[in-house]
């Protein structure tokens, strides 16, 4: 039998290992504090993943509202210079690296394996200290709020040379640069531990017969975004490292008068930073193709061809990291390259659009909540894709670069695009996870409020871009014409504060008080809508056998072939013992946190020094000497962890009750 | 200061004036940089209002200072071009599609208790005809891109007529052939297309007059250049693009396009070196404290031991409309306010604080003010 033979799990009982010192047990508790700590369960770390997630994107809202009041009459003084640049750099830090990410990251935590029938992700441990390396860097990033040398104010580009010493140190022992450094490299670690254990996980845990030309094309899109990841890390990662040895062991990469070259670091940022630019938005239309069927009650037109245009867009995504350069002299030939290698990306963009409107068309479509939001997305996408083709144009970029209109262009790509796919995923597999059904009228309502908030926010940010106004100005004088778009934008961002206001609202009470979900509330095409609400820990009872693309609408029109054969796996699966699940560990976090010692210290090695020195303790370098401390913490970390008893164990899956 | 730059301001001299629109340098509301407790500037509301009676009628159509649609160089004005067609052929893309989606959400909207619609899982004939369709737009886009940038494309090394510098955060502007060095005022001629190179003295900075000339960033040994050419004079305004630090905002610049006769004016005034001594006692107090204090380390006077070149040049500074980079007007008043602690008018700037006394800021004030 084929599901005998590719059974995920084929495993021998596991011994109860009583001569194990205790540090090598692994730790058994469900609920409570402990389970969360030391939590291998795909779902729970997903859940976390979010959870963070929605704290960061408050917090880089409340950034983005300051900045706004700033910006809302001319010459304001509601923040200095100073603080602007400190709220700038880390709002978009925070909202790149912090938010969305980290959602993305979340829906590939708790969607991705329930939709190809898994039980978990191919490294449980291994996703667990994904996340905590995640936090890591998130509180490594954020800590200089609450220091003297105040948060990274450097941009979130950090351009060298204002990055180096010389230019970026406000007082000697200003480290809000290393800090910035060391949290970007230690998230990037996360991002790259994470995406390898999905790429295995996609390729291996599928269920039988679930080839890649069935899988849900949010699974592909969590493939594509994954490899984006491991590919495009790397150049920033390697970026990061010459700027910290540059900061901290006087190296000359960036240094121009010991030969160093500046635009070195354009180049291996932007290398990393458009690939990002997709890894930010292919889950986001990973989820849209998974909504708009459902709600159009037709499977997606033209998978196959939506499917090749996202990889093509990963593709390209690596081809035009210099169009963010246009204005840095790269001479007319690379410029005309990477103008039409930009513009190439909108071929398989727009034919992602096309298909999205042909699943649209002849189905019967049903105006929920998260079909609004999808629907949202694909009209603002495509404003902000448009805004993308002027930029590709070079010579019209000279004029946008750096301007209020490239604010508005990318604000309509990640809010109006990410943004909006994301609260459009959270609000369809809310009753998935939760059990509970968010209220039609007030998520209407939210979906309009930010609708229309977003747009007054950023519709007139064309404008002031192309009268003229420059970005991360903190000031703005009342005579340039820039005076009421910047307080129609400042208005625009106190209405989608509300809206995200009662978005969360709703999404709190229904977790609480909601209308409690049936089975499969949306009639679901994709395998997870197979599961009861919310999943049990093992996922599926039964392996299941998938037979076509859509594969639980296969699984509603053959119900008598599916549990026939299910019948005979679960049989299979029993003599094995039942179902083989993978034991909690502590260590994912013991490790991660050797990570976040490490990287405060050797962040803050110049304020350690000198509180250290303010003591009258001097001759050592004790911040790198911490750091080292924190390294061995790691070493240990990590060598307990392959040391730990192997553990899992089996369960017997309870007759579901329908 | 010539007469025509003052009334226009940056704007199209050409117009009738319309409301109050055509603001003299003095009437600017940078005039007023007050802190109130609330931590607003000079009242809010007011200011947004009279935005929106006289500067938001059209963006873009009534002249507002910057805007690229007011092009007064063949640069900008192919810039200008070529944004206006991608703009017209990305609407129309736009409407065509949001119709469909638009006519879907009416023509296919389901109802109660219908049958499941037809499970259609694709068309390749459909599939073939939306991928060809936007590669010949793409195509057509990047022939008039290739066109726009013969025009707009910086040019290759030449001998520059101008060479502007970015320090953190003023302009320093030298001109190779008469030998004047000034800052963050750069005079031109009407009518004529200069070679412009580019450098900076520490990070990257962006030069940028939107109605004259693109952006380009000032990279460290790279020495970009651009194009710049004023079809009209007047006063143009331009800014640093590129985040350079603390004071990024207010690293700016100004564009005197004159009449070449104006011009030539100038440029005999700018050579004159500076007076050996002062004719009034103040001044020449003030010329002792500039020499005494380390004033002369970061700032040059031509014809003066005065040799510094950290901060800008002051030979000629009672000529110049601003103070600051373009941040106040340049008045004894404001000179003053600067004088007493820079710190205060320009928070970060590298000039520190001298806690000079009253009286010391008064001769200083009468010194600076002679040099014209």
């Amino acid at each position: 039998m084929d599901a005998l033979a590719r059974s995920n799990f084929i495993g021998k009982e596991a011994q109860p290992d009583a001569a194990r010192p205790w540090i090598f047990t692994r730790p058994t508790a469900k609920t409570g504090i402990v389970s969360w700590l030391t939590t291998v369960d795909h779902k729970r770390i997903g859940l976390l993943y979010g959870m963070s997630a929605l704290f960061f994107f408050l917090v880089g809202g409340v950034e983005a509202l300051m900045i706004r009041i700033q910006l809302a009459v001319p010459n304001n003084t509601f923040v200095s210079h100073a603080v602007y640049n400190e709220l700038f750099t880390m709002h978009a830090t925070t909202m790149i690296f912090l938010a969305v990410m980290p959602l993305s990251a979340a829906f590939f935590n708790y969607i991705m394996p329930l939709q190809i029938g898994a039980r978990d992700v191919a490294f449980p441990r291994l996703n667990g200290f994904a996340y905590w390396v995640f936090l890591a860097g998130a509180i490594i990033l954020n800590v200089g709020w609450f220091m003297r040398s105040g948060a990274p104010d450097i941009g979130w580009f950090g351009y060298a040379p204002l990055t180096s010493k010389a230019f970026s140190n406000q007082f000697a022992s200003d480290v809000s640069t290393d800090l910035w450094i060391m949290g970007l490299q230690i998230l990037g670690v996360s991002s790259i531990i994470g995406s390898l254990n999905f790429i295995v996980t996609i390729i291996n845990l599928r269920a039988p017969g679930m080839t890649m030309m069935r899988m849900p094309v949010f699974t592909w899109m969590t493939l594509v975004t994954a490899f984006l990841i491991i590919l495009s890390f790397p150049a920033i990662t390697i970026a990061l490292v010459e700027l910290m040895m540059d900061r901290s062991f006087d190296t000359n990469f960036f240094e121009v008068s010991k030969g160093g070259l500046p635009i070195l670091w354009q180049h291996l940022f932007w290398v990393f930073g458009h690939p990002e630019v997709y890894i930010l938005i292919l889950p986001a239309m990973g989820i849209i193709s998974e909504i708009l069927p459902t709600f159009s009650r037709k499977p997606l037109f033209g998978y196959p061809i939506v499917v090749f245009s996202g990889a093509c867009i990963g593709f390209l995504g690596f081809g035009v990291w210099s169009h963010h350069m246009f204005t840095t002299g790269m001479g007319t030939v690379a410029t005309a390259a990477f103008a039409l290698m930009t513009m190439a990306i909108a071929v398989p963009t727009g034919v992602k659009i096309f298909n999205w409107i042909g699943t649209l068309w002849g189905g019967h479509l049903s105006m929920r909540t998260p079909m609004m939001f999808a629907l949202g997305f694909v009209w603002m996408f495509m404003m902000g894709g448009f805004s993308g083709i002027m930029h590709s144009a070079a010579p019209a970029d000279s004029q946008q670069q750096d301007s209020y209109f490239v604010v508005a262009h990318f604000h309509y790509v990640l809010i109006g695009g990410s943004v909006f796919a994301l609260l459009a995923g959270i609000h369809y597999w809310f009753p998935l996870v939760f059990g509970r059904k968010v209220s039609e009228l007030w998520g209407k309502l939210s979906f309009w409020v930010i609708f229309i908030g977003f747009n007054t926010t950023f519709f007139p940010m064309h404008f002031l871009g192309l009268n003229g106004m420059p970005r991360r100005t903190a000031v703005y004088d009342g005579n340039m014409g820039w005076n009421t778009p910047n307080f129609i934008a400042t208005v625009g961002a106190f209405i989608l504060a509300v809206g995200i206001g009662i978005y969360f609202a709703v999404m709190i009470y229904t977790y609480f008080k909601g209308e409690k979900a049936g089975r499969d509330p949306w009639d679901g095409r994709t395998l997870e809508w197979s599961l009861p609400n919310p999943p049990p820990e093992y996922n599926y009872a039964v392996i299941p056998t998938i037979h076509a693309r859509d594969a639980y609408w296969y699984e509603k029109h053959h119900r008598d072939e599916i549990a026939r054969e299910n019948a005979e796996h679960a049989q299979a699966e029993a003599s094995h013992g039942g179902i083989h699940m993978p034991s909690q560990s502590w260590f994912p976090l013991v490790t991660a946190l050797g990570l976040l010692g490490g990287g405060l210290c050797f962040g803050c090695k110049d304020a350690i020094n000198a509180t250290m020195s303010g003591w009258g303790m001097t001759g050592h370098n004790f911040g790198i000497l911490f750091a080292i401390g924190f390294g061995v913490m790691v070493f240990l970390g990590a060598l307990l962890w392959a040391l730990e008893a192997p553990g899992g164990y089996h369960v017997h899956a309870e007759e579901e009750k329908h | 200061m010539p007469q025509q730059a003052q009334c226009h301001f940056g704007r199209r001299s050409s117009a009738a004036p319309r409301g109050n629109h055509y603001r003299t340098l003095a009437e600017s509301p940078w005039v007023f940089r007050e802190t109130s407790p609330f931590g607003f500037g000079e009242n809010p509301i007011a200011a947004a209002f009279v935005g929106a009676r006289s500067e938001f009628i059209v963006p873009g159509v009534n002249g507002a200072s910057g805007s690229i649609f007011h092009p007064q160089s063949a640069e900008a004005h192919a810039i200008a071009h070529l944004f206006t067609i991608t703009l017209i052929i990305c609407a129309v893309i736009f409407a065509v599609v949001l119709g469909l989606v638009v006519y879907s959400l009416v023509r296919f909207r389901g109802r109660e208790g219908e049958a499941d619609p037809e499970q259609i899982a694709g068309n390749k004939k459909v599939e073939i005809v939306w991928t060809i369709i936007p590669m010949i737009i793409v195509g057509v886009l990047f022939a008039l891109t290739v066109q726009a940038m013969q025009v707009s494309d910086p040019p290759l090394e030449t001998k520059p007529d101008l060479v502007v510098i970015g320090h953190q955060w003023w302009w320093e502007i030298r001109y190779p052939n008469t030998g004047i060095v000034t800052a963050n005022e750069i005079h031109i001629p009407v009518g004529k297309q200069l070679s412009i190179r580019l450098d900076t003295a520490d990070v990257l900075h962006e030069f940028w007059v939107p109605q004259l000339t693109r952006k380009m960033t000032t990279v460290p040994l790279l020495g970009n250049h651009v194009w710049m050419e004023a079809r009209k004079s007047g006063v143009y305004e331009g800014v640093c693009s590129e985040f350079c630090g603390t004071q990024h905002a207010w690293m700016r610049f100004q564009v005197v396009a004159e009449p070449q006769e104006q011009y030539d004016a100038w440029v005999r005034n700018q050579q004159r070196k500076a007076p050996e001594t002062a004719t009034v006692a103040a001044a020449r107090r003030g010329w002792r404290l500039f020499n005494d204090m380390t004033c002369v380390n970061c700032h040059a006077i031509q014809g003066t031991p005065a040799r510094g070149t950290a901060g800008p040049d002051l030979t000629h500074l009672a000529s110049r409309r601003t103070l600051g980079s373009v941040i106040v007007p340049n008045t004894p008043e404001n000179l003053r306010r600067w004088l007493a602690d820079p710190q205060q008018v320009k928070p970060g700037v590298k000039m520190p604080n001298f806690k000079l006394t009253d009286e010391q800021v008064s001769d200083l004030v009468e010194y600076l003010g002679s040099l014209k």
